[in-house]
């Protein structure tokens, strides 16, 4: 599979959710898709049927509120009908605007923002104890990081040599405010987590090859984790939401949704980014 | 219908105490959009910190702050206020008695269908909880004017919770009766006392008027200020009444109706019933959606203290 293509196919649908719903946090979706697609295409053993299968691979996306870009992959891969997503945020759904694990393929709740590397590593060090075979892989933003708890994380994950374990930053250099580096500084971010002892990968995270290539690399390290500092552009994909903090949470109008669709089909025409 | 939200009129009064007080500062956790404070920091940059995404780091510093003669107010939304940072309001801010006022933006079930991680129905419980903390959740714009103003004027800890979306006025420009720490009374009659906060005043107030057209009289209490709550307004308005019912836009328990409960009954024992969310995450909407499906609404509450008194 293009996994490329692929992602810009469920942009497509992304765009299209938060348009019908009017509401939805779209440039983190579009930043974080190419993650999404490759873990969920290629490198995770989760099958839609198996959700109590204890050696699935277990994610979280600790970035809750890129919901929408999970959302279609789930519906994509049959996790659920594609039609539950027309009551994404309306009265009385289960479909909000943050993971909830009432849905089929959600493993936990997020939304809270610096809840879900502590949490992966109670799930990876689970797997230590019982000497089981899957691995865990949490997805987080950037601006999350001035979160304490996530620190908390970062020393407790090489602690317990957590090599079951692969962290992604979706490092798009942007937060609701603005700039991460103006709202509070992360650099030299590869240096803080070779600190803490994690193996670190510096990537081009709207790169899928590089990406596959990152995951692979981490399966194969032994005795500690893996960091994918997963370098994106927030709004991928589409030009004009491209590097806009404003865009953060954003419904587009009409002609930005017609807009956004054929620059997309554009690239998927071309088989690529 | 108002078009400005609580939110709102908290920066406008900030802005201008802050050109008169350089001591005053404003604390942001990268939510200085949603707590309409962009033109404060904007206008005031040496009176502004940004920590991040940080609501830990954010409490703490403000309290910091506070201890060396900073005047600071460290606003976030309030489901992260009152949970990830409780302990540092806890002890930093209320403990240590810093002068630090919390506000929480985008309080109760604002943000909808974004679910529980955003919800803060349990924001009244947890500060009420901590000695020194005082818990405000003003009815309107005009009113939370009036409450920033006398904030700015003291030096004790606070939680002011406040809504995200407008809400329809309570009062009317140039006529806001307002006492620090004082409940105001919106209305008087003798079959019930309808006792409510925050965004619950304004339905409160329309079930008292629900309730006159049909000859049912009640007496409607604004209680903003819920801790410290004003006790003898409670037990007259009660002692006035067949029933209590209490509304309020939080858990039914531990928040205003747990406080009223306790007053009734050791004061003036007879019934009340308590309005509020659930035991369980709310279900999915818009605040107005959830509001109608639990019955926080005027014709909710009405209907509520027409059974009661039918009984
Ligand atoms: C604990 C917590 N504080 C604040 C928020 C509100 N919030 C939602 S998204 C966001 C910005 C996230 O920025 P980043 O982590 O960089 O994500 P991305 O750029 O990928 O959207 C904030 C502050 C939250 N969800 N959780
Ligand atoms: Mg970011």
């Amino acid at each position: 599979m293009n996994l490329s293509v692929k992602a810009n196919e469920l942009r497509k649908d992304v765009i299209q959710l938060i348009y019908d719903a009017k509401g939805g946090h779209i440039g983190g979706d579009l930043s974080v898709m190419d993650i999404l697609v490759t873990l969920y295409y290629e490198q995770m053993n989760v099958d839609p049927a198996k959700m109590d299968d204890p050696n699935r691979d277990r994610f979280i996306l600790s970035k809750g509120h890129s919901v929408e870009s999970l959302y279609t992959i789930l519906a994509d891969k049959g996790f659920f009908p594609k039609e539950d997503l027309d009551t994404y945020s309306q009265f009385g759904s289960k479909y909000i605007g943050h993971p909830n694990n009432k849905i089929n393929g959600i493993e936990m709740n997020s939304g809270s923002l610096g809840h879900g590397l502590p949490v992966a590593i109670g799930m990876a060090l689970a797997g230590k104890m019982d000497n089981a075979s899957y691995r865990t892989y949490v997805v987080m933003g950037d601006g999350e990081l001035a979160e304490g708890s996530v620190w908390e994380g970062a020393m407790a994950a090489s602690h317990f040599k957590l090599d079951n374990l692969c962290a992604v930053i979706d490092r798009n250099r942007l937060q609701i405010s603005g700039s991460t580096e103006d709202v509070m500084a992360h650099e030299d971010l590869k240096k803080r987590w070779e600190a803490f002892n994690w193996y670190v990968l510096d990537i081009d995270g709207n790169d899928t090859e590089a990406l596959s290539a990152a995951f692979e690399e981490a399966k194969e390290l032994k005795g500690r984790p893996t960091m994918i500092l997963a370098n994106t552009t927030k709004g991928c994909g589409v030009s004009f939401i491209e590097n806009r903090a404003n865009w953060h949470h954003k419904v587009p109008t009409d002609a930005e949704l017609a807009g956004a669709l054929k620059e997309l089909d554009q690239k998927i025409l071309k088989g690529g980014r | 219908m108002n078009k400005i939200p609580n939110r709102q009129v908290i920066c406008d009064v900030l802005m201008e105490q802050a050109s008169e007080n350089k001591d005053i500062v404003v604390a942001c956790s990268d939510s200085r959009g949603s707590a309409s404070l962009a033109l404060f920091a904007d206008a005031f940059p040496k009176q502004f910190v940004e920590v991040g995404i940080a609501e830990q780091n954010l409490v703490s510093i403000s309290a910091g702050l506070a201890s060396c003669g900073k005047r600071v107010f460290a606003a976030s939304p309030a489901c992260f206020l009152s949970s990830r940072s409780l302990e540092q309001a806890k002890v930093d801010v209320a403990y240590s008695n810093t002068n630090v006022t919390l506000i929480g933006i985008s309080g109760g079930v604002s943000y909808g269908a974004l679910g529980m991680t955003h919800h803060s129905a349990q924001d009244i419980a947890a500060m009420s909880s901590l000695p020194n903390m005082r818990v405000y959740l003003p009815s309107d714009r005009l009113q939370t004017k009036h409450l920033m103003e006398a904030l700015c004027k003291d030096n004790k800890p606070a939680y002011v919770r406040v809504g995200r979306n407008p809400v329809e006025d309570v009062y009317e420009e140039g006529n806001v009766p307002f006492e620090m720490d004082r409940a105001t009374v919106l209305s008087e009659g003798n079959d019930v006392a309808i006792i409510a906060c925050g965004e619950m005043v304004h339905p409160a107030k329309e079930a008292g008027r629900l309730l006159e057209e049909k000859g049912i009289h009640a007496t409607v209490l604004d209680m903003y200020c819920v801790k410290p709550i004003d006790k003898a307004a409670v037990v007259k308005a009660a002692t006035n009444a067949k029933v209590v019912i209490t509304v309020e836009e939080h858990t039914y328990i531990g928040g205003l109706g747990t406080m009223v409960d306790q007053i009734v009954c050791s004061e003036c024992p007879k019934k009340v019933i308590n309005l509020g969310l659930p035991d369980s995450p709310v279900i999915t909407g818009k605040s107005q959606e959830v509001f109608d499906y639990y019955g926080l609404n005027g014709e909710g509450i009405a209907k509520k203290a027409e059974e009661l008194l039918s009984k």
